[in-house]
C-alpha cells in the first residue's frame, strides 16, 4: 500500500488515478482527469493552477466533502469513496480542520464562541472547551480579542479566528481555500507565517489551494494544476 | 448534547432578538386566544353551577311519566297528595316535600292582566325552593285545609299588575275567581335556563285542584334532601316506594322519574362547555397561523445561514445534529411564544372578567396543554426547515452568497 518515500514521515493522503465528472453522457465535464497525489504527514502543499484547473474540486476531494467519480482516495490508509455521508462528516470532524477565503464566521457571536464550534460537535464539556478555546486563540496571536464578534475584527483577524477554530480540535490535516485571497499583502504575508509555524512547530500537514506565487513559496512543496491533471509537483528548494 | 443543542438555539435567538419576537408573535396570540378562551368559559360554566346550587344542589323532582328524552316523557298516571305524604313519611333522608300541581291562567286586576304559571301547593314549596317572602304572610294551615281563595305572587306578577302599588290585602281574578293577595315573593330573577322565576301565582293545593282544575291531580313532587344525607340514597328510596306505591311489576320500567338537580346541572354545563370548546377550537386555529409563521421564518433563515450551515457540515456536524439544532431552535422560539401567551392569557381574563361578569376560574390543565401544544407546533413546522438545512451540501452551502 504505502510507497516508499525519501522521509520516514508516514503517508497521511493518497489520491490514485481520481477522476470527477460533473453531469452525464455529453453534457460531461470533466473536473478531474486522474490525479495521483501522495502527502505525507508534516507536509505543506501549495495547489495552484488557472481557473477551472480542478484545484478546488480537488481540495474539496481531500477535504473529504466530495468523494471521487473514479479512482481511490486513502486518508491515512482509510478509502475515502467507500464512506457514506455521516462517516466522512466524523471523518472531518476528528482529523481535519478548514480554512476558506471568506473566513466562515458565525455572525453576532463572539471569537471564543466561533472557535468553540467543532468542540461542540465532538461532544467536549463546556469548561474545557472554553479552555481549549483561549489556547487556540492565543496560539493565533489573538489573546484579548476573545469576545470580539467578526464584524469587531479586522480580516486579518477573522483569519486568525477561522485559522484558531481549524487547530483548536488538535486536527492533524488542514485544507486552506485561498486563506489570502481577502487579505491585502502585508496581512497575507502575517497569514502565511503563521501557518508555516504551525506545520514546523505542530507538525500540522497543511493542503492549500492558492494562485499566488508569493504565497505558493511560502509551502514547502507546490503542485501545478492544468486541466484536471498534475502539470507539476515540485519541492520549494528555498524552504527545503 | 441537548443542552448544548439548546444553548446553540438561544444563542441563535439572540443574535436576532427582533426577528425572533415577531416570529413568536402568532404564537403569543394563539395561545393567548386559547387561554382566554378556555378560561373565560370554565368561568361561565362555574357560574352556571353555582346559580342552579342556589336552587338547592339537594332538590329531587319527582314527576310521572318517564323522560323518553330532552323534552319528551311518556304519559302514566299522576300522583297524588298521599304519594307526597307518603314520601315525607317513609324516605328518612328527606327534609321538605312540596306536591304541587300548575296551569296556564290570566290574572287580572282591573284593566291589567297578564298571563301567568299558576300553581298549586304548600308552604313546603319555598322551603323546598330556598325562598323566602318579601311581604306578607305564607299560608295558614286552615287556609291549605279549608282550600282558601288566597294567593302569594311573584315579582313579575306584581309588577305587571300593581305597578309600584302595594299588593298585598288586594284581590286579582284568576280565570272566573277573585283571590285574595295574602304575600310576595322574593325576586329571584331569571334562572340559568333563561326563564323568569318571578313569573307565578302559589295558591293551596286543595284551592287549586277544586277550583282550578277540578281533579285530584299532583304533576309534580319536589323533595328536598336534608343536608349531609346522600342525594343518590333519597333517590333510590324513591323510587323503591314509589314503584311499591304504583304497583310496578319488578321487571317493568319506572313510569315516574325522580331527577337530580346535578342532571340537570350537567346537561346546562354541557351546553357552556360545548361552545368554550368551540371558541377554543377557533382559537386553536390562530395557533395553527402562528405555527405557519414560525415554519415560514426558519425557512427564511436557513436560506440566509446557508454559509453557516456549509461551515457546521465542513467541520464535522452530522446531519441528525444539523436537523436538531434547526427543530430545537424552532421550539424554542415556539415554547417561548406559548409561555408569554399563556401570561397574556391569564393577564387578558384578569381584565376580562370584570367586564364580562364571568369569575376568573385557573385551569391548570389548559395552560399545560397549550403550552404543549405550541412546543408541538414548533416541532411540526420546524421540522420541514431542519430537514431542508440538514440536506444541504456543505459544498453547495459553503458556495452560497
Amino acid at each position: 500500500m504505502i510507497v516508499p518515500s525519501q522521509t520516514d514521515k508516514p503517508i497521511c493522503i493518497e489520491l490514485r488515478g481520481v477522476t470527477k465528472v460533473y453531469g452525464i453522457g455529453l453534457a460531461a465535464m470533466y473536473a478531474l482527469r486522474g490525479i495521483d497525489l501522495q502527502v505525507k504527514e508534516g507536509d505543506f502543499v501549495a495547489v495552484m493552477g488557472p481557473s477551472g484547473s480542478g484545484k478546488s474540486t480537488c481540495l474539496n476531494i481531500l477535504g473529504c466533502l466530495d468523494t471521487p467519480t473514479t479512482g481511490t482516495y486513502l486518508f491515512k490508509g482509510l478509502d475515502v469513496g467507500q464512506l457514506d455521508r455521516n462517516q466522512r462528516a466524523r471523518l472531518r470532524r476528528h482529523y481535519l480542520g478548514f480554512i476558506f477565503q471568506g473566513y466562515n464566521l458565525l455572525y453576532r457571536t463572539s471569537a471564543t464562541e466561533n472557535v468553540e464550534l467543532p468542540l461542540i460537535y465532538r461532544g467536549i464539556p463546556f469548561r474545557q472547551r472554553r479552555a481549549q478555546a483561549r489556547h487556540a486563540l492565543e496560539a493565533v496571536g489573538l489573546k484579548g480579542w476573545e469576545k470580539h464578534s467578526p464584524n469587531e475584527l479586522s480580516g486579518g483577524q477573522q483569519q486568525r479566528v477561522a485559522i484558531a477554530r481549524a487547530i483548536v480540535s488538535g486536527s492533524a490535516v488542514l485544507m486552506a481555500d485561498e486563506p489570502t485571497g481577502n487579505l491585502d499583502m502585508s496581512r497575507s504575508h502575517e497569514i502565511m507565517e503563521l501557518l508555516v509555524n504551525l506545520n514546523r512547530q505542530q507538525g500540522i500537514t497543511i493542503v492549500m489551494v492558492t494562485h499566488e506565487q508569493a504565497m505558493a513559496s511560502y509551502a514547502k512543496r507546490v503542485v501545478h494544476f492544468l486541466d484536471g491533471l498534475v502539470e507539476s509537483d515540485k519541492q520549494n528548494g528555498s524552504l527545503m | 448534547m441537548l443542552w448544548d443543542t439548546i444553548f446553540l438555539a438561544l444563542r441563535e435567538i439572540r443574535r436576532n432578538v427582533m426577528r425572533s419576537f415577531l416570529t413568536i408573535l402568532g404564537i403569543v396570540i394563539g395561545v393567548a386566544s386559547v387561554i382566554t378562551m378556555v378560561t373565560l368559559g370554565g368561568g361561565a360554566t362555574v357560574q352556571v353551577t353555582q346559580q342552579i346550587a342556589s336552587l338547592g344542589s339537594n332538590l329531587l323532582m319527582v314527576t310521572p311519566g318517564k323522560r323518553m328524552g330532552p323534552g319528551q316523557r311518556s304519559t302514566s298516571a299522576p300522583f297524588r297528595v298521599k304519594d307526597a305524604e307518603a314520601i315525607a313519611r317513609d324516605v328518612q333522608s328527606v327534609g321538605a316535600v312540596a306536591p304541587a300541581a300548575s296551569k296556564p291562567a290570566t290574572a287580572i286586576l282591573g284593566n291589567e292582566n297578564w298571563f301567568t304559571a299558576i300553581t298549586g301547593t304548600d308552604n313546603q314549596y319555598l322551603r323546598v325552593r330556598n325562598w323566602s317572602l318579601k311581604e306578607g304572610r305564607q299560608f295558614s294551615d286552615s287556609e291549605l285545609r279549608a282550600g282558601a281563595a288566597v294567593c302569594v305572587i311573584g315579582n313579575t306578577v306584581r309588577q305587571k299588575l300593581f305597578g309600584g302599588l302595594d299588593p298585598i290585602g288586594s284581590r286579582i281574578r284568576l280565570g272566573k275567581l277573585s283571590f285574595q293577595v295574602i304575600g310576595l315573593l322574593e325576586a329571584k330573577g331569571q334562572s340559568s335556563m333563561g326563564t323568569d322565576q318571578d313569573d307565578l301565582v302559589l295558591l293551596p293545593l286543595r284551592t287549586f285542584q277544586r277550583r282550578i282544575s277540578g281533579n285530584q291531580d299532583v304533576s309534580l313532587i319536589q323533595v328536598s334532601v336534608r343536608d349531609g344525607e346522600s342525594t343518590e340514597k333519597a333517590q333510590q328510596d324513591i323510587e323503591r316506594l314509589m314503584r311499591e306505591r304504583r304497583h310496578i311489576a319488578p321487571n317493568a320500567d319506572d313510569d315516574f322519574s325522580v331527577m337530580d338537580m346535578k342532571e340537570i346541572t350537567k346537561m346546562l354545563t354541557g351546553t357552556t362547555q360545548v361552545l368554550t370548546g368551540l371558541l377554543g377550537a377557533v382559537a386553536a386555529v390562530s395557533l395553527l397561523v402562528g405555527g405557519i409563521g414560525i415554519m415560514n421564518i426558519m425557512l427564511v433563515s436557513v436560506t440566509e445561514r446557508t454559509r453557516e450551515i456549509g461551515t457546521r457540515l465542513a467541520i464535522g456536524a452530522l446531519e441528525r445534529e444539523v436537523l436538531m439544532q434547526f427543530l430545537v431552535e424552532a421550539v424554542v422560539l415556539s415554547s417561548t411564544g406559548g409561555l408569554f401567551g399563556i401570561l397574556l392569557g391569564l393577564a387578558g381574563c384578569l381584565g376580562l372578567k370584570d367586564a364580562l361578569k364571568v369569575p376568573f376560574v385557573f385551569n391548570p390543565g389548559i395552560v399545560l396543554v397549550a403550552f404543549l401544544f405550541s412546543a408541538a407546533v414548533g416541532v411540526v413546522f420546524g421540522y420541514f426547515p431542519a430537514r431542508k438545512a440538514a440536506r444541504l451540501d456543505p459544498i453547495e452551502a459553503l458556495r452560497h452568497e
